[in-house]
């Protein structure tokens, strides 16, 4: 008998008496959990297999199932945790770097939860955003600085080009390759309806969709993957990826197995080859070189679209941030670091980078002490979790966010983090046909329009507490912001006082 | 054929008086003018002078002709067409390029041909006459890297470390490798006449372009790298 160093993370628990064996669980677990038992012909499972994505107990029509953590524990410890010890084992049986997926799970601290909303009392009247009209609408590009005027006096209404939001919140970046047609369908045809965007991601686009371009961000990551001059012409914007949040200073890296049929035609690669994206660009080596990209961009679209950097949360955010706003680029996108992924490697993921309120705080200090600051846009993400999340944001100084786990949980996601397997039962981190047909893009779109159609209610009313009727008022208004049960570091990076001064 | 003044222009003007041109053109007293023609597509462009960085970036099909040398960054993210460059070009050589070819009768600088990739008919191809330095075609995935080594000036043809984290596409080099070494998940060998008819219309392109005598050319042993893994991360990770 071989040694089981590890034992199952989970339970599956079948309530016998509700069961009526239509062995609908066999065919819905694409992890081979659930099983009909060659001799006995019953049902049985491997529970060591289940990574508890609910997918089974969500489809199950009598109820009749629980997926319930392994109560078997090891002999943890304050320092030795069972996820700690469960790491070395796998590292011990492989030796191999880990690889995880969707946000830092660690108990870093949330910043948002920390932060306060003001209300308007007596004095200063709220607004009822049933009754009244709110501004929710916002445009990201480069703002003119002064008045300017032409030779006869005339007004000169001329702008760099943006992108008008109808509520302040965009789909970030995920890849066709990393997640589904469908998924990709869904948050398309859904930035459509709401008058917002949704993102590529850095595995080019796949021609049906070159219809929703007008609702499109368009990613030119290291790797250029899929990038060409019709790709970077169909969409509203384009973003060079410098850094994400759940790896910044490491590239992506698609495997082989992934680069299949449409998706490899989509990344212009061959199938079943790696698609690697290193993680510098290797032409980008300084602020000047990125500028140089940004005009080269600009140039292949005759200067009609907005240019986004997309950087993640690190120490020096406001060097960064101030180099890149002089690059030439009109938004820049910060990336925090419980932004999700794909997959990334576990210790980078859970150790490198900043909370994103901290680093979104910082820059927008920075670049108004420089002066800077209509020079560009900022949109924040990773994550962002519900409007609350972006009241707080923008009152610390950002344009819009960016949402994705936020998206994915919308489509039926459970974050289950095994993306990386290409085994979601969801039909989104899949490029197996019979699971992406599960996810109907009808009803995605529908629930990402729900979704952000409840949140835009939500941020009126938050608005309207404070007596705010449009977006741009609240905007980088941190007196609308306190901390509670920070330190004074804490609050002097943030830009906000305590709750209770 | 229009002719284009780019004496004292800055590159946004100059591009806008390329794209309104007609699909003949030529451009005179270039002085470092950046990213000229950038994403064009159906012309044929002459310049004289010293085009500057990114010229002929995201080429979507015209073609450029430089009387003399370029800089860096020549046809990045290149998808079709051609560039031909009568002199010298400086670092970053077809970055990403994914189709259409690049011609350079002198050396080139660092990086050449750095992820390079080819989907089908789409195959990008690289021929340099001279000398090519370090850090040639890293992540090389696809697609034809031909270094010449011709006028070397009896330096080595390629710089240090070539084909890092290459799992595509072919690197052919003419005569001696001298010292250089190429990484452990790459082959290297003698190029036989089969692997060699796949670069002989590019040579012979090559020397039509630039007067040379084909048959010198390809008398001469090349050496032939290519990856040995299309998958070279594949264990490096176990998921958590
Ligand atoms: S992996 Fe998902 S579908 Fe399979 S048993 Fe576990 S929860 Fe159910
Ligand atoms: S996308 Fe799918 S595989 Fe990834 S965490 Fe969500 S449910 Fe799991």
């Amino acid at each position: 008998m071989s040694v089981q160093y590890l034992s199952s993370e989970f339970d599956v628990v079948r309530n016998l008496e509700r069961c009526v064996s239509c062995n609908l669980c066999v065919r819905e677990c694409a992890n081979g959990v659930h099983r009909i038992d060659e001799r006995s012909r019953k049902l049985v499972v491997d529970e060591s297999k289940c990574v508890d994505c609910q997918r089974c107990v969500a489809m199950c029509p009598t109820r009749a199932l629980k997926i319930v953590k392994n109560e078997n524990s090891f002999k943890e410890n304050a320092n030795w945790s069972a996820d700690l010890i469960s790491e070395i084992v796998k590292q011990s049986n492989t030796g191999a770097v880990l690889l995880s997926s969707m946000g830092a799970p660690k108990p870093t601290p949330v910043y948002w939860d920390r932060i306060l909303i003001n209300a308007s009392q007596v004095t200063n009247p709220s607004i009822d955003p049933l009754r009244e009209p709110m501004e929710t609408r916002v445009f990201l590009g480069k703002k003119p600085e002064q008045i300017r005027r032409a030779s006869d006096g005339s007004l000169d209404v001329s702008m760099e080009p943006q992108l008008v939001l109808e509520t302040p919140v965009m789909f970030s970046a995920m890849s066709y390759g990393s997640i589904s047609y469908n998924a990709h369908e869904s948050l398309a045809r859904a930035a459509q309806e709401l008058g917002v965007f949704y993102n590529t991601g850095e595995g080019g686009l796949h021609e049906d969709f070159y219809r929703y371009g007008a609702n499109t961000i368009v990613q030119v990551a290291s790797g250029r993957f899929g990038v060409h001059e019709d790709y970077l012409n169909a969409g509203a914007a384009i973003e060079i990826k410098m850094g994400q949040g759940a790896k910044p200073g490491v590239g992506g890296h698609l495997p082989g197995a992934k680069i299949v049929g449409d998706v490899s035609r989509t990344r212009m690669i061959p199938e079943g080859v790696d698609a690697i994206s290193p993680a510098p660009h290797h032409d980008v080596y300084s602020i000047e070189d990125l500028r140089q990209l940004v005009y080269s961009l600009k140039e292949a679209t005759r200067r009609t679209k907005p240019i986004i950097v997309k950087v993640a949360a690190v120490h020096n955010i406001a060097a960064i941030a101030s180099g890149v706003a002089r690059s030439g680029a009109d938004i820049i996108a910060i990336d925090g670091f419980r932004g999700g992924t794909g997959a990334a490697p576990t210790r980078i993921r859970d150790n490198v980078g900043i909370p994103v309120e901290l680093a979104l705080a910082a820059v927008d200090e920075r670049l108004r002490a420089e002066g800077i600051r209509n020079n560009v846009s900022l949109v924040v993400g990773g994550s962002i979790r519900n409007a609350a999340d972006v009241v707080k944001a923008i009152a610390l100084g950002a344009d819009a966010c960016y949402i994705a786990t936020a998206a994915l949980i919308a489509l039926g996601c459970r974050l289950c983090r095994s993306c990386q397997t290409g085994r979601c039962n969801w039909g989104i981190a899949t490029q197996r046909p019979e699971l992406v047909q599960r996810l109907d893009p009808n009803v995605g779109a529908r629930r990402l329009v729900n979704l952000l159609s409840a949140w835009r209610h939500e941020i009126k009313e938050l608005m309207g507490g404070m007596g705010i009727n449009s977006i741009e008022t609240l905007r980088g208004n941190r007196l609308m912001l306190r901390g509670i049960g920070m330190t004074e570091k804490e609050l002097d990076i943030l830009g906000i006082k305590h709750a209770g001064e | 054929m229009r002719v284009i003044e780019a004496k004292n222009k800055s590159f946004d003007v100059l591009n806008d008086e390329i794209y309104q041109s007609g699909d003949e053109l030529k451009i005179v007293e270039c002085l470092g003018q950046r990213f000229i023609a950038s994403g064009s597509r159906g012309k044929r462009i002459v310049i004289s002078g010293v085009p500057g960085n990114a010229l002929g970036a995201y080429l979507a099909g015209s073609e450029i002709i430089v009387e003399g040398n370029a800089q860096d960054a020549v046809g990045d993210t290149m998808n079709d067409g051609l560039i031909v460059i009568h002199g010298n070009v400086g670092d970053a050589v077809g970055y990403a390029m994914r189709g259409g070819i690049i011609l350079v009768q002198g050396n080139a600088g660092y990086r050449v041909g750095i992820h390079m990739k080819e989907y089908k008919e789409k195959k990008p191809a690289i021929v340099i006459g001279g000398r090519v330095g370090s850090f040639l075609g890293e992540y090389q995935a696809g697609g034809l890297i031909v270094a010449l080594g011709l006028h070397k000036d009896d330096k080595e043809t390629l710089g240090a470390f070539p084909c890092a984290g290459m799992h595509g596409g072919k690197l052919f080099v003419r005569g001696g490798l001298g010292t250089v070494s190429f990484p452990e998940q790459t082959t290297v060998k003698i190029a036989n006449p089969e692997d060699l008819a796949e670069i002989r219309p590019l040579i012979a392109k090559f020397c039509e372009t630039f007067g040379y005598d084909f048959a010198k050319i390809i008398d001469e042993p090349f050496t032939l790298v290519t990856p040995n893994v299309a998958n070279p991360y594949k264990q490096m990770y176990v998921a958590n």
